[in-house]
């Protein structure tokens, strides 16, 4: 089964911190991680692999230093590593981003599975992958629990929202992977040094010419960021107060819907 | 931390610390009243490879150094040091009949180690621990077989261990030029695993009695010529004592890190405790003998690295590192007050789990002892 | 660029079974905002074997339009077949605006439109409004977890396109006397152009027992709550804010609680978006374990308990008066 995980580098949300003067986001000293949903993504993958063989590509895109989680999905078990990187597709939104790591998919397959999380924990809008399923017109499964081969046939299970779906389909096909698909495992310590070790491939621009230029980087991106700002946070507690428990409530909703948390 | 890390050796400890604060340290409090390691925590370990980091590659190991192989052992005991010594038990085994052992039995043991069981070391006897001369186990030969018979206690991995290294006379007159060392199976017939010992600390190790009764093993079991069974114990123990001492540099980590994490959270007349002076003096001494100590294992790892036999240093570091190890999670037990004295804080469990490493691989006396011989044959 | 030949703002009523899910309505109320504003209709997309119920709901809340496809083939969804019967009404009709919910399907559906009409999409949006000279949609998103909002816009291509959460409106008024125009298409999709089969449907379990790393939002408890039973009060606000009840050491060493529901240093780190502290106060131990949490909300009769020192919003009160009242005017918000 030759199957490819998409994986996106990403601030760990949780230890993003607001400067509190000039209310901006604070990246630096951030740690990066393998964004957790993709985690699982890889964990499908090398559950197939372990299943019934094969070898497993994983691709990201974005700058020099997201290699870091292409060794960190080889220390883990996959078997390879690309990165897609270059100017030229700089400022992509999911739109440009799914098209070319579509065109990075076909270059390197054809693939049995392309795997990816549901979502990033950065941009959370879980488009990325569907997307790249529709530039390919591939067959794509989102919130996929699990899948096995039956003869040419897979079996997914998909959780939504009412419960879970068992579904057949054919490969090729597209998933995306959630937390409740899987608990990732941990590297060992031989695949560990083996990643840092191994050289890391990169794919620029001119590793695809056949790309459609009015599709990557800003320029082919149909969404453009207008403005950002960042949200109201109390920094010293706010003493909620009223005449009766009924106003005492209604008073903290609305300070809670204020500061966006409700 | 004091010492200057390479990039690997920096991923190698956080993806060890990873795993353990994550699927080890949420149990440990359960394991260490119960006194029993579930089976499922050391697969973690398995499954990591954590029980062949120093094995050379030819033997189905990793290869590290004994300098990184004692970084990732420090990590894992700061979480749990009775953890910790069980792959280390079973690693300074492997490594000494790979040291001591034809290519073939360094092989067997490592086959046998490799998928994920235990080793255990047999040496100590209820009236031979720091002097192994005063052993009664025997070993008498019997065609092209030995037969094994003795009783061996405070074995680590007792009950643990698919194979071991055990030590017997196979010359009683002989002292300590009359032992030597075999391998055996631990489902050979004629053993039997005594009762689990109810310890003080360190009690996710499995620590039991072993009984030889009429145990047959192979001539070819036997580990260097005959007789030469107390110099392995001995370079064996080197091994081991530059481990144990890099276990309580972990442990004094551990009680350092909660111990300011605390005064910093903790407030009495009005101001955190880190604010009061001798509360700082506590946590600065407790930061000086954790910093020394660790620079004092990693340079003996060094030279273990670079061939050396380190019985001096061997025997400095642990002496040094178990004595600073009392002091600093006594302190650490100090500074919680009262909490520290619960067991439902963390730090009471460091100083029970420290004391040990004053004990054993050679109590602190016995390497005094040692350190003061080899300084007189240095200076003749 | 001229989009004049874009009309309309259409929003996608997904069903599950035939029920129309709340989220479509919810866009109702936000779909016609931006109509208004664009001065244009307003028109529900409705696919589905049995649709009866989200047409009457769609005229319900406000649309001016409604499209209907039905057919068997539209049981379950499937992206082909949604796919297709959407794509084929918006080849005929060319919208200015689709709104979908941010649904595991609504996902995918919005994804699959966007690529193949090659347009912008945004996720889960937070507020919408009309740039007024230019006409496009002002898309309003958190990112990084919450801590960031963009405006985004999509400014050279129609449609354009937004996800809402289920939730992040409110469903309009209702709008009892709207007859909106229905138009049936007849869109059919072969049955071999549809890939997946949905071969069998397991519900979900009632209650799934959320764990406290997971949960967004914890309401936990403390001393102050006096017994095992007065527990069932917090219970009641976790269970509206769709979050999970926890506890201090205080109420497991009481034996009021399950060592797994701890909140602390000996028992689990937890930063929900919202965590409640009702009749907790504040022991170093227990603020240790939920410091991190997005805000603080603290319930103590006593206004000198150190919880209030780590509180982002502190009430001084009765936790038995205040967390019932909170229930209550969240239920009437929910409803609203």
């Amino acid at each position: 089964m030759n199957i490819v995980v998409c994986i996106k580098q990403v601030p760990d949300t949780t230890e993003i911190k607001i400067d509190p003067v000039k209310n901006t986001l604070i990246r630096q000293g951030v740690p990066s991680i393998m964004n957790p949903f993709d985690k699982n993504a890889l964990e499908t993958a090398l559950q197939l692999k372990d299943a019934y063989g094969g070898k497993i590509v994983v691709i990201s895109m974005g700058p020099a230093q997201a290699k870091a989680v292409i060794r960190e999905a080889i220390s883990m078990g996959a078997d390879e590593g690309y990165l897609v990187t270059d100017r030229a597709f700089g400022g992509s939104d999911t739109y440009a981003t799914s098209y070319i790591l579509s065109q990075a998919i076909e270059k390197l397959g054809p693939f049995d599975v392309i795997l990816g999380g549901k979502q990033a924990i950065d941009g959370d809008t879980g488009q990325t992958a569907p997307s790249i399923a529709e530039h390919l017109g591939a067959t794509r499964l989102t919130y996929v629990l699990d899948l096995k081969a039956e003869g040419d046939k897979v079996i997914a299970r998909r959780q939504v929202e009412e419960g879970i779906e068992v579904i057949e389909t054919k490969f090729p096909v597209l998933c995306t992977a959630t937390k409740e698909s899987n608990k990732p495992r941990y590297a060992t310590v031989s695949r560990k040094l083996y990643s840092m070790r191994c050289e890391i491939p990169e794919l620029t621009f001119q590793d695809f010419p056949d790309i459609d230029t009015s599709k990557i980087g800003l320029k082919g991106s149909p969404t453009k960021v207008k403005a950002t700002f960042t949200p109201k946070r109390t920094v010293t507690g706010v003493k909620i107060e009223g005449h009766s428990p009924a106003q005492v409530a209604s008073s903290l909703i609305e300070h809670l819907t204020e500061a966006k948390v409700l | 931390m004091s010492l200057l890390y390479t990039d690997e050796q920096k991923e190698l400890i956080a993806m060890v610390r990873e795993m353990a604060e994550n699927e080890i340290k949420p149990y440990v409090q359960e394991a260490d009243e119960k006194g029993e390691c579930p089976r499922e925590l050391f697969d973690w370990g398995f499954k990591m490879g954590l029980h062949m980091l120093e094995i050379p590659e030819e033997f189905g190991g990793t290869g590290l150094s004994y300098e990184t192989t004692a970084m990732i052992f420090e990590e894992l005991a700061k979480v749990d040091a009775g953890y910790a010594i069980s792959f280390v038990t079973s690693f300074v085994a492997l490594r000494n009949v790979i040291l001591a052992g034809t290519l073939e039995q360094g092989k067997y043991f490592a086959d046998v180690v490799k998928p994920g069981k235990f080793a255990a070391f047999a040496l100590t006897e209820p009236n031979a621990g720091s002097d192994p001369g005063a052993m009664r186990a025997t070993a008498v030969k019997d065609g092209d077989e030995y037969i094994l018979n003795g009783n061996k206690t405070f074995i680590t991995n007792g009950a643990l261990a698919s194979v071991m290294v055990g030590f017997f006379k196979t010359s009683p007159e002989k002292g300590n030029k009359g032992i030597s060392a075999f391998i055996v199976d631990a489902d050979a017939p004629g053993i039997t695993i005594g009762k689990h010992e109810n310890k003080m600390g360190l009690r996710l190790s499995n620590t039991t009695d072993v009984t030889f009764e009429n145990v047959r093993v192979k001539e070819t079991a036997m580990l260097g010529p005959e007789g030469s069974g107390f110099k392995l114990a001995l370079n064996a123990l080197n091994l081991s004592r530059a481990f144990v001492a890099t276990m309580a540099v972990g442990i004094m980590q551990r009680a350092l890190d909660e111990s300011v994490k605390y005064a910093k959270e903790r407030k009495q007349f009005g101001q955190p405790l880190i604010q009061f002076q001798m509360v700082q003096q506590m946590l600065a001494d407790m930061a000086i003998k954790i910093e020394a100590s660790r620079c004092l294992v990693n340079n003996t790892m060094k030279m273990m690295d670079q061939g050396s036999l380190v019985q001096k240093e061997g025997s400095i570091t642990k002496t040094f590192v178990s004595d600073c190890a009392q002091e600093v999670t006594s302190n650490a037990v100090q500074i919680f007050g009262g909490y520290g004295y619960s067991k439902e804080y963390p730090v009471e469990k460091l100083m029970r789990d420290c004391k040990v490493f004053q004990i054993f691989e050679g109590a602190n006396q016995v390497q005094r002892l040692t350190i003061a011989n080899v300084l007189n044959k240095e200076y003749k | 660029m001229s989009f004049d030949m874009y009309k309309d703002v259409w929003v996608f009523i997904e069903c599950f079974q035939g029920q129309p899910k709340s989220v479509g309505f919810e866009l109702l109320g936000q779909g016609r905002k931006l109509a208004d504003g664009l001065k244009q209709q307003l028109c529900a997309v409705v696919i589905g074997k049995n649709v009866d119920e989200a047409v009457e709901g769609s005229a319900r809340y406000g649309a001016d339009k409604v499209y209907v496809v039905k057919g068997d083939e539209y049981e379950n969804y499937t992206a082909d077949a949604y796919g297709h019967a959407f794509l084929e009404l918006v080849k005929k009709y060319n919208p200015n605006t689709i709104l979908v919910g941010a649904t595991v399907n609504g996902r995918d559906l919005g994804s699959k439109l966007a690529v193949s009409l090659h347009t912008g999409l945004t996720a889960d949006c937070t507020a919408l409004s009309v740039e007024e000279e230019t006409g496009n949609v002002v898309w309003e998103r958190p990112a990084f977890g919450g801590n960031l909002y963009a405006q985004i816009l999509c400014g050279e291509t129609r449609p354009q396109m937004g996800t809402c959460r289920p939730g992040a409106f409110k469903k309009p008024d209702v709008t009892p006397d709207n007859k909106p125009v229905v138009i049936e298409e007849a869109i059919h999709t072969p049955k071999e152009e549809i890939r997946t089969k949905v071969i069998e449907f397991i519900k979900a379990a009632e209650d799934q027992g959320m764990s406290l790393a997971e949960a967004e939002v914890i309401v936990s408890g403390g001393r102050g709550m006096k017994n095992a039973e007065n527990f069932a009060v917090l219970q009641e606000l976790a269970d509206v804010l769709g979050g999970t009840v926890g506890c201090s050491r205080a109420a497991v060493d009481a034996g009021w609680m399950p060592q797994t529901k701890q909140v602390g240093q000996t028992g689990s780190t937890v930063s929900p978006k919202i965590y409640f502290a009702c009749g907790i106060s504040g022991a170093v131990q227990h603020v240790a374990g939920m410091s991190e949490s997005g805000a603080i909300v603290a319930i103590n009769k006593d206004e000198t308990a150190p919880i209030f020192e780590v509180a982002d919003y502190c009430i001084v009160g009765d936790l038995f008066e205040v967390v019932p009242a909170l229930v209550k005017e969240l239920k009437a918000k929910n409803q609203g």
